[in-house]
């Protein structure tokens, strides 16, 4: 029994225009400690599905299905139930730091609010505790520097910020939605590293999302591909890297020009990112895929075994040895 | 394809002047020097990659080529004239020549009117006497030419994917057969796997009708796949300048080998065995840059003659330029 | 619509014949149909064009002109003055015998002018002067802007009172008045969008481009103030009506024989005592009504324009 186990989460929006599938069928397993990338881009339902196991979904979203938390089913819970998850068992830490930072509240009591609220300390000790999380994720100065407001720090102290925030309360999981995107390079690999270290020295699993597949590759144990809030394929990321075998991630791998390959043509994948009021009836890639069936626009393809090595799995009506 | 020169940029500044905070209105203000002097040539149909992080000056430094931001000092030589001296009508003039396309693309299009009242807009400003007919045909062409489909003409930009809304702000760049493009970030805000699609199409349009192309980007996997050559700026200095595979391979300045380092590379087994070069510290203030290499305070490399002295961007082999005091 | 590759497109675009060309959503189309689905606004349009033509159709059903004096109902209005259908006196008479229909028509006629022609001058002056201080900016833009701060500081009644006892009070001088305070708020608010239009991506690619600085004002900063212009502009013209009602109830406004609904409220509230409802009820129910429609529909094209989809 792993640690984090999603069956068939499902979440719908209730909108003007109609209902909307955010999130249809999505299965995976996190073990503790280890580190699952979700992959893909506009539209592709990846963070509704995390937003949808931390109870952040907007009010016209419903979800369906099972997140199993260390044995417990955690799906829409709600009040207090929901608050000891939070923080002190699912972290998460967002885009943009300065918007998920209260702009009016000094570092210290943002920080602070965290370990009164959840775990009872006096004001003083949490922020003992703040500034030595601040000194874990290599802030300097640390206890000068966290009086000061989020403004005045640059943004990647910014997500370190978060990141200690987070951690705060030793969550085994914490999540992680585009940490990165808004980040200078340089920046991004200080921060990488720092989440990878943290994973070495307290044991948190991370599920990191993002549609950069540098990141991916570099930082995460498994792979999760999703494309119009679907799975497409599902594997340990040495697996999907080496042998993709959907022809969306096959496409997506060679759009993605690479520091060290030279300037040949990059292969696009036509068309454009789906809508998602009108996902057509089987598979949602089916309109930019160069190996569709006619049973492709019908037929939902399921997540089935690649035959290869044990964690790999595809969902493509189209046979592997097809795609050529 | 001819090879000749045709923009020089010599020594280029722009600084901001900006009020300190909470100072009085009558206070001294200070400057801020987002530009602090660049220069380097660029040939008719090559493309040349600007890169840095935030706060290197490049988006500061497409604006000042083209007069939209005022320069401080230096010359921007287009086609032997100097365009930083030139009055309002003969720039004017010039600006048919040289286009511009912008980072976010729904916002460079005027959400008020239709596309193809956007594409023909440069040719109603620089050619009024068009008729509506050759104003058609012109704008279906370029339509074609960038993938649209011409019967979309009466949409708003609204109506369109991000993907699609570049393809529009690069329609309305072609429409006056420009000799230069200058990109600022143009596929930043844009999927991957669309990225790929304007990249192509940017690559197509330079092989067919011989553009230059300046390329500004943060992405430096994605800049060196398009260009010719590349310019590493930081702080608004000129770090080094080399061609793609050149800089790649062999990076002497310690920001480029640290920036180069930084990439991550799509395998999965090269990423986990890599040797991380980091660099500590953040980002010194422009108003007060370090004196001498502003590199420095976060080089691993750094000697005490770097601050004394600023290293002069010069030639280390053929081509290839650095501004370091020990580039190998 | 999949973006193929070259040959596709020119093949699929030689076979499309000018009937096919896909019409656009504007904006504005979007926004009329949000503002057709709020039923407040709609209902507020509607009763608003319903007084509209009754000041312009009313006079045709009117028994008695504006001025004529009833002999009979005059100083007994209110045992004769009563409304009726039978004396032709639908809303009754006033204490001179003269028909509150007709004046309550001319009033309405007067007021809604007042209101939309001074929201008028507030709009074209107004947007003028904010679009081209926020665009020019720096110092052009700090002088004009402390020019408007100046004159809001002039308490705005006690200005008008003064302009109307100097100059004489009539209809030209009222437009004067109003017309010369009206426009500051708009220039704020219209240099404020400017302001934020100006570091938009679409003004500086038209500048990029070599549009020049006054059509770039007037092909892409005014049509995107438009919506907010829209929305003050209709929570202006009450406001105007305000304006005149409160000067006319002062006694200063409008002078007879031509009237206004101020007047007629100022009139009919003083003969309340004397069981002569009537005579402040009509101009008091179409004043409130009118404004309140107004105040709907403004806040109907507030919701309609929203932000979000600019």
């Amino acid at each position: 029994m792993s640690f984090l186990e999603v069956n068939n989460l499902n979440v719908e929006f209730d909108t003007a225009d109609g209902k909307v599938r955010a999130v249809n069928n999505v299965n995976f397993s996190l073990e503790e400690g280890k580190t699952l990338a979700i992959v893909g881009e506009s539209g592709s339902g990846k963070s509704q599905t995390v937003f949808a196991m931390m109870g952040l979904l907007a009010h016209n979203g419903t979800s369906v299905g099972s997140v199993k938390f260390d044995g417990n089913e955690i799906l829409n819970l709600t009040g207090p139930e929901l608050n000891l998850i939070r923080a002190e068992k699912m972290a998460m830490i967002f885009q943009d730091p300065m918007t998920s930072l209260n702009p009016y509240m000094r570092v210290s009591e943002q920080m602070a609010e965290v370990l009164t609220h959840h775990r009872g300390l006096s004001k003083s000790d949490a922020v003992k505790e703040s500034v030595a999380m601040l000194d874990a994720v290599q802030i300097p100065e640390a206890k000068s520097r966290i009086r000061m407001y989020p403004h005045e720090f640059s943004g990647g102290m910014r997500q370190r910020v978060m990141i200690a925030m987070s951690l705060l309360c030793q969550p085994k999981l914490l999540i992680a939605d585009e940490p990165t995107t808004a980040l200078d390079v340089t920046v991004q690999a200080q921060i990488m590293k720092l989440l990878s270290d943290i994973q070495k020295e307290f044991g948190t699993a991370i599920i990191l999302i993002t549609h950069d597949l540098g990141v991916v590759a570099g930082n995460s144990d498994n792979t999760l591909v999703m494309y119009g809030g679907q799975v497409m394929e599902i594997g340990t990321t040495e697996q999907v890297y080496a042998n993709p075998t959907h022809p969306y991630t096959q496409g997506l791998m060679s759009a993605v020009p690479r520091l060290d390959h030279d300037g040949t043509e990059l292969t696009t994948i036509p068309g454009n990112p789906p809508n998602m009021m009108l996902l057509p009836e089987g598979c949602p890639f089916c309109p930019r895929c160069k190996f569709a069936k006619s049973e492709c626009k019908t037929k939902v393809p399921e997540l089935i075994f690649t035959g290869t090595s044990g964690s790999h799995y595809r969902a493509c009506n189209v046979a592997v040895e097809e795609l050529v | 394809m001819n090879n000749d020169t045709i923009l020089q940029v010599d020594n280029l500044k722009v600084t901001f002047d900006i009020s300190p905070e909470g100072a009085m209105p009558w206070a001294k203000s200070q400057s801020l020097r987002a530009v602090d002097g660049v220069s380097f040539e660029l040939k008719a149909g090559e493309t040349l990659g600007i890169v840095g992080e935030s706060g290197c000056g490049k988006s500061t430094l497409a604006r000042a080529i083209i007069r939209m931001v005022p320069a401080k000092d230096g010359k921007v030589v287009w086609l032997g004239s100097d365009l930083l001296t030139l009055d309002k009508k003969t720039m004017r003039g010039h600006r048919k020549e040289i286009q511009m396309i912008f980072q976010d693309p729904l916002a460079s299009l005027n959400p008020r009117m239709n596309i193809g009242e956007i594409i023909a807009e440069p040719l109603k400003t620089h050619y009024p006497k068009t008729s509506k007919s050759e104003i058609k045909t012109k704008v279906k062409g370029v339509m074609e030419r960038v993938g649209l489909l011409p019967n979309l003409v009466n949409r708003y930009p609204h109506e369109f994917s991000g993907g699609q809304c570049q393809r529009i702000g690069i329609a309305r760049a072609l429409i006056l057969k420009p000799k230069l493009i200058i990109c600022d970030e143009p596929v930043s805000a844009l999927d991957v796997s669309i990225q790929a699609q304007v990249v192509n199409l940017l690559m197509e349009l330079q092989e067919e009708m011989g553009l230059s192309i300046i390329f500004i980007a943060h992405d430096l996997s994605i800049v060196k796949h398009i260009s010719t050559r590349i310019l590493v700026l930081y702080l608004g200095n000129m770090m080094e300048m080399a061609n793609s595979a050149d800089i790649y391979a062999n990076p002497r300045h310690p920001y480029t080998q640290a920036l180069i380092s930084a990439v991550p590379i799509p395998d999965p087994i090269i990423e986990k065995n890599k040797e991380l070069i980091l660099i500590e510290g953040d980002l010194p203030s422009p108003i007060n840059p370090p004196s001498g290499c502003v590199f420095r305070t976060r080089c691993r490399m750094a000697q005490d003659i770097c601050s004394n002295e600023k290293p002069e961007f010069k030639n280390a082999t053929n081509d290839h330029k650095v501004a370091c005091h020990f580039s190998s | 619509m999949i973006v193929a590759n070259k040959k596709k497109i020119h093949q699929m675009s030689d076979n499309l014949s000018e009937s096919e060309f896909v019409q656009g959503r504007s904006l504005w189309a979007d926004a009329r149909r949000r503002f057709m689905g709020n039923k407040a606004a709609t209902v507020s349009l509607y009763i608003l064009v319903l007084i509209v033509l009754f000041s312009f159709i009313g006079p045709w059903f009117a028994v008695w002109t504006n001025e004529e004096i009833d002999w009979g109902a005059m100083g007994s209005a209110a045992t004769q003055g009563m409304p009726s259908f039978a004396t032709g006196h639908f809303f009754g008479t006033d204490d001179l015998g003269r028909d509150i229909y007709s004046r309550v028509i001319q009033g309405t006629q007067i007021s809604l002018m007042i209101g939309v022609i001074g929201a008028a001058i507030a709009v074209v002056v107004g947007t003028l002067y904010g679009s081209i201080s926020g665009y020019v900016g720096g110092r052009t833009d700090q002088i004009m802007m402390r020019i408007v701060d100046i004159l809001m500081a002039i308490p705005f009644m006690f200005v008008l009172i003064l302009m109307l006892v100097v100059f004489g009070r009539s209809i030209g001088m009222l437009f004067v008045g109003i017309g010369l305070l009206s426009w500051l708020d708009m220039s704020r608010i219209v240099r404020g969008q400017t302001l934020s239009l100006k570091n938009k991506e679409f003004i500086e690619a038209a500048q990029a481009t070599g549009v020049s600085d006054f059509k770039i004002i007037t092909r892409h900063i005014v049509p995107n103030l438009l919506g907010v212009v829209a929305v003050y502009a209709t929570l202006l013209v009450p406001g105007m009506i305000l304006a005149e009602s409160f000067i006319s109830f002062l006694g200063l406004g409008v002078q007879e024989p031509n009237t206004s609904w101020g007047a007629l409220i100022s009139e009919g509230a003083g003969t309340i005592r004397y069981d002569t409802e009537w005579q402040l009820l009509f101009p008091l129910a179409f004043f409130v009504v009118s404004l309140f429609c107004f105040y709907f529909i403004g806040d109907g094209l507030r919701d309609a324009l929203d932000p979000k989809d600019r």
